[in-house]
């Protein structure tokens, strides 16, 4: 049962366009989607490598813009640009690599907090290029929302099978000496450096295609969305942490519930952007009382229902 | 010459921000990502004094930091040190809570005072010195500007104050003490936790400083915060981590260079400028500033 679960969900997930949801359904359904596979991403060089990364929307961003330039300057379908942008986000991956892998802890939460930074104000600055903080607008391919919906769901089915064999194999038991303990990894004989680029290309891959995807979903990005800081880079931090650290169902989870918040409080009028007050409520809420998220402290939950019902 | 001048003036108060940053990072070893939205609040408390009361920027200097260091030691007490007892995966859960509380800080500041840029109008802001007033004859002429004057003074003033307190009080030793070597300290009979709560209070407070400081010459927004965030963590790494001195130095080193790239390159390319120094620094001289400075009594 545990096994077709995945399966299971698949095929729940494939059918669910069939119900006739309304279109702002269908939008939440892909947006939810579409966080999952930047989660998962994450998870894999945060959760299991030990890599805390603040800068995934570097990623996200350059996945982004290469959909968004290709059609802005050549005409050439964005559905291509998801192509073209895994090796150049994979390029730019391990050039990145070079310089943040060599540090650790602290040092590497700063540093690729900055990369991010600095690809968003080159971006905003590099006007004949990328129009600068104008943004780019390009045509959508389908009006309705079903297409992107089958696009987006194999694309992060994909990606969830991909890091399950990854985490399955040899590596993922790398990655997790990584995190563990480097310097005994090291004593061990296991290249750290060259598993920590595998996790961090990997991820970066996947989020990258995000990025391509959200370019041709919205038809619209601009450097202070696709790059920014707080609204992917911490978004999908607080996806993994809300729904569990190291965990294969958690992103999913994550996703779904800061999506739904995220819709929910955006919906009651006058509040606004207050969403990301609560936002902000929630990921320290989560980080005293369920440190390796709701998957991952499900146990936990569990313990505090059965108390109240005895 | 009048970019130089600038940017030591700048620099001068990028350094306060800076030591605030740096002394939480020493003693707590912790990133403090919240670092620019304590700013943010300490410069909405001195923008409201002087709406309200008409309390120059300057005088907020003793309302602000003491108000900004109680709600950092309660940030301490009752947010960051639970969470470092707290058992999980990741190691780095105490940076991401302080974005948390970065986000809310933030969120509150735009919905109770909407995300318009403010500046307070003090009526000395646009007066300046000329060097020519002084020195008839001078080969070059410089202005200058006189709040920029009169917070880099200030900031110098502060910094003397926190070395004196750092070096003489019992309270400052104990906090060096705790600093180089928690378990040294605490078998030595420091009160750890309690110097933590009071390094953070105090890391508030100086950057509420900053914040009076900065009020005078700068425009106020909620958003504000993460970009000083970005700049005071710029700044420590390049100082070294922990080293006062060399937040100091990095914060007159960033000031320089980024007055010259905003001046010689373009406004916009200045915070790119500011980053690559950053990653330049980060790979080629990760012990910062401080490393280089070779005597043992300079760094502390």
């Amino acid at each position: 049962m545990k096994k077709l679960l995945p399966l299971i969900i698949l095929g729940a997930l494939a059918v669910l366009p069939l119900v006739g949801l309304n279109t702002y359904l269908m939008h939440v359904i892909i947006l939810a989607v579409m966080w999952t596979m930047a989660g998962i991403a994450w998870n894999l060089l945060g959760g299991y490598c030990g890599q805390v990364s603040f800068g995934h929307a570097a990623f996200f961003g350059m996945g982004a813009y290469t959909a968004g330039l290709l059609m802005h300057h050549f005409g050439i379908s964005p559905w291509w640009g998801l192509l073209v942008s895994v090796p150049i986000v994979a390029l730019v991956a391990l050039l990145m690599g070079l310089v943040v892998l060599r540090l650790r802890g602290p040092y590497f939460v700063l540093a690729t907090l900055a990369i991010g930074e600095v690809l968003r104000i080159t971006c905003e600055n590099l006007t004949p290029l990328t129009n600068g903080t104008l943004g780019i607008m390009i045509t959508r391919t389908w009006v309705e929302k079903t297409p992107y919906y089958y696009i987006i769901l194999a694309l992060a089915a994909l990606a969830f099978v991909a890091i399950r064999v990854i985490i399955a194999s040899r590596w993922g038991y790398y990655f997790v000496a990584v995190r563990e303990d480097q310097d005994a990894a090291e004593s061990l004989g296991i290249n750290t450096t060259l598993y920590k680029t595998i996790a961090l290309t990997v991820s970066a891959v996947i989020t990258g295609l995000a990025g391509a995807f959200y370019t041709t979903y919205m038809g619209y990005i601009d450097p202070q969305v696709v790059f920014s800081l707080g609204e992917i880079s911490i978004l999908i931090i607080m996806v993994v942490m809300v729904g569990g650290v190291a965990t294969q169902w958690g992103p999913a989870v994550g996703a779904v519930i800061m999506v739904l918040l995220a819709e929910l409080i955006r919906s009651i009028p006058r509040l606004g952007t207050a969403y990301q007050t609560l936002f902000g409520i929630l990921l320290i809420v989560i980080i005293i009382y369920l440190p390796n998220g709701l998957v991952g402290d499900f146990h936990k939950i569990r313990r505090i229902f059965r108390k109240g019902a005895a | 010459m009048q970019t130089l001048v600038a940017g030591i003036l700048l620099g001068g108060l990028y350094a306060l921000i800076g030591i605030g940053m740096t002394l939480i990072l020493g003693v707590m070893k912790i990133i403090n990502l919240t670092h620019g939205q304590l700013m943010m609040v300490a410069m909405y408390i001195a923008f409201w004094m002087f709406e309200l009361f008409h309390i120059d920027p300057y005088l907020s200097l003793f309302i602000a930091p003491p108000l900004l260091f109680a709600l950092g030691v309660g940030l301490q007490k009752y947010l960051i040190n639970p969470v470092l007892k707290v058992e999980s995966i990741l190691p780095h859960n105490q940076v991401i809570l302080t974005v948390g509380i970065g986000l809310v800080l933030q969120n509150l500041a735009t919905i109770f005072f909407t995300s318009d840029y403010r500046s307070t109008p003090v009526d000395y802001a646009s007066s300046a010195w000329y060097l020519s007033d002084l020195w008839a004859g001078t080969p070059v002429e410089i202005s200058l500007s006189l709040p920029w004057t009169v917070s880099f003074c200030l900031s110098v003033a502060i910094t003397l104050l926190l070395w004196f307190f750092l070096a003489k009080t019992d309270t400052g030793k104990s906090i060096r003490a705790t600093a180089q070597d928690k378990d040294a300290a605490m078998l030595m009979g420091v009160n750890v936790s309690r110097m933590q709560v009071i390094t953070f209070g105090l890391g508030a407070a100086l950057v509420a400083c900053a914040g009076c400081l900065f009020l005078p010459i700068y425009y106020l927004f909620p958003a504000l915060g993460s970009q000083f965030t970005l700049i005071a963590f710029v700044i420590t790494i390049l100082g070294g981590l922990g080293s006062t001195i060399g937040a100091i130095l990095g914060g007159l080193i960033l000031g320089v260079f980024e007055s010259m790239t905003a001046t010689y390159v373009g406004m916009g390319w200045a915070p790119v400028g500011r980053f690559a120094i950053f990653v330049a620094a980060l790979v080629f001289l990760p012990g910062g500033v401080a490393s280089l400075l070779k005597s043992k009594k300079l760094t502390k």
